[in-house]
């Protein structure tokens, strides 16, 4: 439905633009993308489809059909079996801390190899690079092992210091390389005005890697949101999971019924699909910029 | 210039003092625990409280043999087939298609529309995605086999079928991939000057030739990096499996990364496990390090 009305709308906007006749292959080539776009899109139009389905109806219509009437009871039955607000509150907590952490750190890393062109700065982007690509199960052991030896084990804590290294050895890798480009006038001019190293990279830099360190921020916190192995190892009891974690716990819950998985999946993607709608440009920047860097 | 900067500016080992928290950090959350991890790959060991036994290079050994590990190798090649090959070949073209026909033709608002709806994937919890997907593959309840019904066929048990199972789970992956080289390669595509293009075509070169001559050359850059976090990120695929099926069904879906985490936490076998992960780890640096290696050769030539 809204991709008709975004059509419909583009034409007009558009029509003076394009003087030239569109093609029939023109519109199939539309028509495939289109196509593309609603596969896509219909495993969440199914979930919203029947998460407001009460049991009756599902077991009797099945899963394409257009709800009876509107049902709450599936989103009632999750909210008994999990609770929701705190793995929201553990999850927002948890992704807030973690982008931050992670962006300061990357912040104060980047700076000696990315302005400072310390000694063997390529031999360090290089260990941080093997960080970001170990595989979580290479540390899930000694990790679980030094949780419990800290008393960090089955808090937030253990999770939010793991992802703001594992983070910020991406972040610094990618800051470096943009800190790098920044022109060294810039960098003396602060000097010869007086200016430490400290005050420099607040002062002076900071403000001119904003765009950058908001992209970061917004990465970090839907990576840590999205993260599903190490907290799944970490975060066993219900007070300290997020919501990816809450939600698997149902799994293997055979007294369940789908339209409660449907109600539990929607509510979980919920808070996801918010922040996307309005960091989406970002993100979509991000990811691209994070490629040619 | 130099002369006039203050002493601390002069002296670049202070800025070593910027590197010590990921320092401490780096020792704390990968170094110390990657080594233990290794360490842990020589013992026989229950894990906990459990006594630890030396056993030498034995896990290692027990390794090479297990068909079990080798088996779940084998089904990494599809996870790359999955989340490099296929959404790679698809993003490209259907980057070219928005940037080109759609974002020219028909106006970028649309393109960026569509372009945004390709990527949502990207952004859900794979805990969600896991489940959205079991629910959709299931066969009697599923989407699919029901909409297959009523077309009066009788839909397979997508995640039940030995056969099958491993390519449900590639479907799913291949849309949630499939975002991720969509949205840098339309970036990448962008920097082409569209004069080119005209040029091209005054010289009688059809869209395909335009596409192989100056758009894969352009965006050879960004298809590299794709590929290569692509690989890396399908040598780890873990949640997906634990969600849809669990290793199963008789053990068809096993990838190494989750036989390390039944090793572990499941069969207590947390030597072997180690063992496991410690080599998986080797497997993605070497594959990692030959990429870049070749990519290097590739810019000098």
């Amino acid at each position: 439905m809204i991709t008709t009305k975004f059509v419909n709308g583009v034409r007009t906007k558009h029509k003076g633009r394009h003087p030239k006749h569109r093609t029939v292959n023109e519109w199939l080539l539309l028509a495939v993308a289109v196509l593309c776009g609603i596969a896509v899109f219909a495993p969440f139009g199914l979930i919203i489809l029947n998460a407001f389905k009460s049991s009756k109806d599902y077991s009797s219509n099945g899963p394409l059909s257009w709800p009876t009437s509107i049902s709450f009871d599936a989103f009632v039955d999750y909210l008994g079996r999990v609770d929701f607000p705190q793995a929201l509150w553990n999850s927002l907590l948890i992704s807030t801390l973690v982008a931050v952490i992670a962006v300061t750190l990357s912040l104060m890393s980047a700076y000696p190899l990315g302005v400072g062109r310390v000694k063997s700065s390529g031999m360090v982007l290089a260990v941080l690079l093997v960080a970001t690509m170990l595989p979580h199960e290479s540390l899930i052991y000694p990790l679980f092992y030094g949780a419990q030896a800290t008393g960090t084990f089955n808090t937030v804590w253990s999770v939010i210091i793991v992802f703001s290294v594992l983070q910020a050895a991406y972040g610094t890798y990618l800051l470096s390389s943009v800190m790098g480009a920044i022109p060294k006038e810039l960098i003396e001019a602060a000097q010869l005005d007086g200016a430490g190293r400290w005050q420099i990279l607040w002062k002076v830099l900071v403000p001119i890697l904003k765009p950058s360190l908001s992209v970061l921020v917004v990465f970090f916190f839907i990576w840590t949101w999205n993260e599903f192995y190490i907290p799944v190892v970490l975060l066993s009891d219900q007070s300290s999971q997020t919501i990816p974690i809450a939600l698997a716990t149902l799994r293997g819950q055979h007294n369940i019924d789908i339209t409660v998985l449907n109600a539990g999946s929607l509510l979980s993607l919920v808070p996801t699909l918010v922040f996307f709608l309005l960091f989406q440009r970002t993100l979509v920047r991000g990811v691209a910029a994070g490629a040619v860097k | 210039m130099s002369k006039g900067l203050a002493p601390t500016l002069r002296r670049p080992s202070g800025y070593w003092l910027y590197l010590l928290p990921i320092f401490i950090g780096f020792l704390a959350v990968v170094a110390v625990p990657f080594g233990t991890n290794i360490y842990f790959s020589f013992f026989r060991w229950k894990g906990g409280a459990a006594p630890m036994h030396w056993n030498g290079l034995n896990n290692y050994s027990t390794l090479l043999a297990d068909t079990e590990f080798w088996n779940s190798l084998r089904n990494s090649i599809f996870m790359v087939i999955a989340i490099v090959i296929i959404p790679t070949v698809i993003g490209l073209l259907l980057a070219a298609l928005l940037t080109d026909t759609i974002g020219r033709r028909f106006g970028p608002r649309i393109a960026s529309f569509l372009r945004a709806t390709y990527y949502l994937p990207q952004i859900l919890p794979i805990a969600v995605a896991g489940f959205m997907w079991s629910w959709i593959l299931d066969p009697a309840n599923g989407a699919i086999n029901t909409l297959l019904h009523s077309l009066g066929m009788d839909g397979p048990d997508w995640l039940g079928n030995p056969d099958l199972a491993i390519y449900s789970v590639m479907l799913m992956l291949i849309w949630l991939q499939i975002g991720y080289p969509l949205v840098i390669f339309m970036a990448a595509l962008s920097r082409v000057d569209p004069e080119l293009y005209e040029a091209a075509a005054l010289d009688g070169a059809g869209k395909w030739r335009q596409f192989v001559a100056i758009s894969m050359p352009t965006i050879r850059p960004e298809t590299f990096i794709v590929v290569l976090t692509a690989t890396v990120a399908a040598l780890k695929v873990f949640a997906p499996i634990l969600i849809l099926t669990g290793g199963g069904p008789e053990g068809s879906t096993v990838v190494p990364s989750f036989y390390a985490y039944r090793n572990f936490f499941e069969l207590s076998q947390v030597g072997y496990g180690s063992a496991i992960s410690t080599v998986m780890a080797l497997v993605i640096f070497a594959i990692a390090a030959l990429m870049l290696w070749w990519q290097r050769r590739q810019e000098i030539r």
